[in-house]
């Protein structure tokens, strides 16, 4: 009982980081109905430039914010150069401009910071008295991604920005009416949705360590727990993160063992799409004729 | 095809047969490279170039390819040429089998389905419980083939010869099927998936067969690889090798036969000559090469040459025309 | 100085031209009817006052240039589009889309206000202030893209076909309340409308649109006494 405890526990923790990396994959979906698949390594180049910080002797959380302000911009930077020239291109054509977008993120990074292996700190103290159930960084790795969902559901709940950024996802010609600048809303949404990959990234880096190809499994994880919530609801992306979290842990312990865990993913995100593309909470597609 | 592009094939065949006679061991290695990834582009070609659905994971085919037989060869004895027909069946029944629940996922769902594919493979592939037949981590080593007959033929040219008839009779039953109905039925449903539907195209069985046989020419590759490279392990087969596809049709050219030519020349040499300039220059340069070809050249390089003999086409005419009095 | 001002106003949806050349003014204060059946470039002059639909010619708002400029901008300075179909945001509460509307406007007191205005002008659309827009009825939703546009306080509102799939008693209740925003507050309309009669009573000035040419104008008085109107679009 107390091992499953634990299981469920951690799967929490994980869960949470790809609860993040997943409402960024739906931030991005309802605005372009796009899936960004470099989202993952745009996480990963962002921790890496955290690191670096670190390095060069910047306080933890110095670092940390820093990064995310640069993620935004990188976000932002990427939406209006690479992505903005193919709005409107054929499916293909973008699902191939995100794939180089993938493939040049990753090699970049293994050109400059090279490929071996590199630890990453944790600003949480080393023990907490939570004996076997949590360790420290879980529990701080699970209040940080609380305290982003928390703050990113605020603004675009509670701000005049975040309604607009809603409005011009929903209904971009309706938007243009009242005065909304839709592509810079675009760019805001690509920023966010950077910057909130980059938390998941410094907060996961503790655990997996620092390599170029750590976030394509966790990418893939969020790409299950987005479709599980569905795929244009942010609660959803919220919701199947935790779930997908604590499955993966509660099914690779018990029932298929960790050497599949990413077999359970792939199973995961064909289930879902088969058996019910819309997700537990997303809204169901309609094709006009 | 035209007498002119007949004649114009035979030439690059004749030349192609040349080749291992003029290189050296290793070039004529490439070379056969080059060829089997040129059957797995076509491969895959046909699924997302004609027939409109995204894969990213067809690395995953090449891979049981591969396996097959690596496997029939170490475990079983059988011969290598024997290897590549099951290989080809066991590639056309799995992909068939995956394209049955994947009919329903449209564009962008399809390609998230098959990049989930493409980047679990190799865990699967390590997985202790098959490792008696997969070798684990190891991988399997098999022996390169013999020239048959006692031909007066080093072992890579031999292998060289051997890919190029399969080569040759892959290409040949792929130009018939994209040529004639079967062919046009797949551009219908990726052009006009409702209409075509409607008209009374069997949208489902067209596209699960669509991906059986596009399964089953990137199996094939992947047997040919196995043996030419003499050695499988589930690390060579991770995403990477499925993106290295997807870059292939798109330089070479999307819904293009000779396409698949240029994009396996491309996908074998270009990392070759990357890698003088940094290890991670190959991959930086495929994505800016991704990037830069949706931009500026669609069509790839098959569509690019097709544009320019087409505009030469017309400035003859043109020309002819205003020279007569 | 007319507050909007077209000259040669050529409109084309890809190869496809629509509007060949139209000429047409209007007064700071008044309200305008354009009429003409369906496909005859109604709403396609409308869109191209928004900037959302490729244009050649000159069009003149308070003097200013604005062909050619972007959608954005143009609300910006001023003018509110009530679009065909309504343009509600149906995934957000009507309150939502009522501020949306003041989106450009930087006094937000005043935005309020005005938010308790549109409130007063539309009680039901108080009682659903919460609702989600998509669930409104058609009236409502109407009565909310009127008031959405209103909150911009703009000084010219384009309505396109308001009375579209509405009762004729809420056709004249809407109406109704559009005079009297046109008189209180001085906004100018532009209003697209098949229902010529309710448009002619509402209106001081008309333009008539046949397939994009414009074929007659001048007052509403003028307008409703002409033959061939009274035939083809009044019914007597």
């Amino acid at each position: 009982m107390e091992g499953f405890l634990h299981q469920v526990l951690s799967g929490l923790a994980t869960g949470g980081i790809y609860a993040s990396v997943a409402l960024a994959l739906v931030m991005i979906y309802q605005a372009t109905h796009l899936v960004n698949f470099a989202q993952g390594e745009l996480a990963m180049f962002c921790t890496y430039l955290a690191w670096s910080l670190v390095q060069a002797g910047a306080p933890y959380w110095v670092a940390f914010f820093l990064t995310v302000a640069i993620a935004f911009t990188l976000g932002v930077v990427i939406e209006r150069v690479v992505i903005r020239p193919v709005e409107g291109a054929p499916v293909l054509s973008v699902v191939v401009v995100f794939i180089g977008l993938l493939v040049i993120l990753n090699s970049v990074t293994g050109w400059i910071f090279t490929y071996t292996i590199k630890t990453f700190p944790s600003p949480f103290p080393k023990e907490i008295g939570l004996g076997s159930y949590m360790s420290p960084h879980e529990v701080g790795s699970i209040g940080v991604t609380l305290i982003v969902l928390l703050l990113i559901y605020a603004f675009f709940r509670y701000t005049p920005l975040g309604l607009a950024m809603r409005a011009a996802a929903q209904n971009p010609e309706s938007s243009r009416l009242v005065g909304i600048r839709v592509g810079g809303m675009l760019a805001l949404g690509w920023g966010l949705a950077a910057a909130v990959g980059s938390v998941a990234g410094m907060m996961v880096a503790p655990i997996v360590f620092l390599d170029p190809n750590m976030m394509a499994g966790i990418l893939l994880y969020a790409f299950a727990a987005a479709l599980v919530g569905g795929i244009d609801n942010p609660a959803g992306a919220v919701f199947g993160g935790f779930l997908v979290g604590v499955l993966e842990n509660v099914v690779g312990a018990y029932v298929v063992g960790n050497d599949l865990k990413l077999t359970v993913a792939l199973v995961l995100i064909i289930g879902v799409l088969v058996v019910r593309p819309s997700g537990f909470f997303g809204k169901r597609l309609v094709t006009r004729v | 095809m035209s007498r002119r592009g007949l004649i114009l094939l035979l030439v690059v065949l004749a030349l192609a047969c040349a080749l291992p006679f003029v290189f050296s061991s290793y070039r004529v290695f490439q070379l056969t490279l080059a060829m089997i990834y040129a059957i797995a582009l076509l491969g895959l070609n046909m699924l997302t170039g004609y027939n409109g659905q995204i894969s990213l994971g067809h690395g995953a085919f090449y891979a049981i390819g591969a396996y097959c037989a690596a496997i029939l060869m170490d475990k079983y004895g059988v011969p290598y040429w024997a290897t590549i027909p099951v290989a080809g069946a066991v590639c056309l029944l799995s992909g068939f089998l995956f394209g049955l629940p994947a009919l329903r996922l449209e564009g962008l769902y399809l390609a998230l389905a098959t990049f989930a594919l493409g980047v679990s493979l190799p865990q699967l592939l390590k997985y202790k419980g098959i490792e008696h037949w997969t070798g684990g981590v190891q991988g399997i080593v098999i022996a390169k083939p013999d020239p048959p007959f006692g031909l007066p033929l080093s072992q890579d040219q031999w292998l060289y010869f051997f890919v190029l008839l399969v080569l040759l009779a892959m290409f040949v039953l792929g130009w018939n099927l994209l040529r004639g109905r079967i062919g046009r039925a797949l551009v219908a449903i990726r052009d006009h998936p409702i209409a075509s539907e409607a008209m009374g195209v069997n949208s489902a069985l067209v596209k699960s067969l669509a991906f059986g046989v596009s399964a089953m020419y990137t199996g094939i590759a992947g047997a040919l690889g196995a043996i030419a490279v003499q050695f499988v392990a589930p690390d060579s087969f991770n995403i990477f090798l499925s993106i290295t596809f997807l870059v292939g049709i798109v330089v070479g050219g999307l819904a293009s036969i000779p396409g698949a030519i240029f994009g396996g020349l491309f996908i074998q040499f270009v990392p070759n000559i990357a890698d003088e300039i940094s290890k991670a220059a190959p991959w930086a340069i495929f994505g800016i090469f991704l990037i830069g070809f949706m931009y500026l050249m669609p069509m790839g390089i098959a569509g690019a040459i097709r544009l320019g003999l087409a505009r030469l086409a017309r400035g003859v005419q043109n020309g002819s025309r205003e020279a007569a009095p | 100085m007319a507050l909007l001002e077209a000259v040669g106003l050529h409109a084309a949806y890809g190869p496809t031209r629509v509007l060949h050349g139209l000429d047409f003014s209007m007064e700071e204060g008044s309200i305008t009817t354009l009429l003409g059946a369906n496909g005859a470039g109604k709403t396609t002059t409308l869109r191209a006052l928004c900037g959302m639909v490729r244009t050649e010619g000159e069009l003149r708002f308070a003097g200013q240039r604005i062909d050619g400029r972007a959608t954005e901008e143009i609300v910006r300075l001023g003018i509110a589009h009530v679009p065909d179909g309504r343009g509600t945001f149906a995934n957000l509460s009507t309150e939502e889309n009522l501020r949306l509307g003041a989106y450009v406007r930087k006094d937000r007191d005043a935005v309020q206000a005005d938010l308790e205005r549109m409130y007063g002008y539309f009680p039901r659309l108080k009682e659903r202030r919460a609702q989600q827009a998509g669930t409104l009825s058609g009236g409502e939703q109407q009565m909310l893209a009127v008031s959405r546009a209103l909150m911009l306080r703009p000084k010219l509102m384009l309505l396109d076909e308001p009375s579209f799939g509405l009762a004729p008693l809420i056709v004249k209740e809407l109406f109704g309340i559009l005079r009297a925003v046109n008189e209180k507050e001085r906004v100018s309309m532009l209003l697209v409308e098949q229902n010529a009669a309710m448009a002619l009573d509402l209106a001081s000035h008309a333009y008539l649109i046949e397939t994009g040419r414009m074929v007659l104008s001048g007052t509403s008085s003028e307008v409703k006494e002409n033959d061939a109107v009274r035939r083809s679009y009044l019914g007597y």
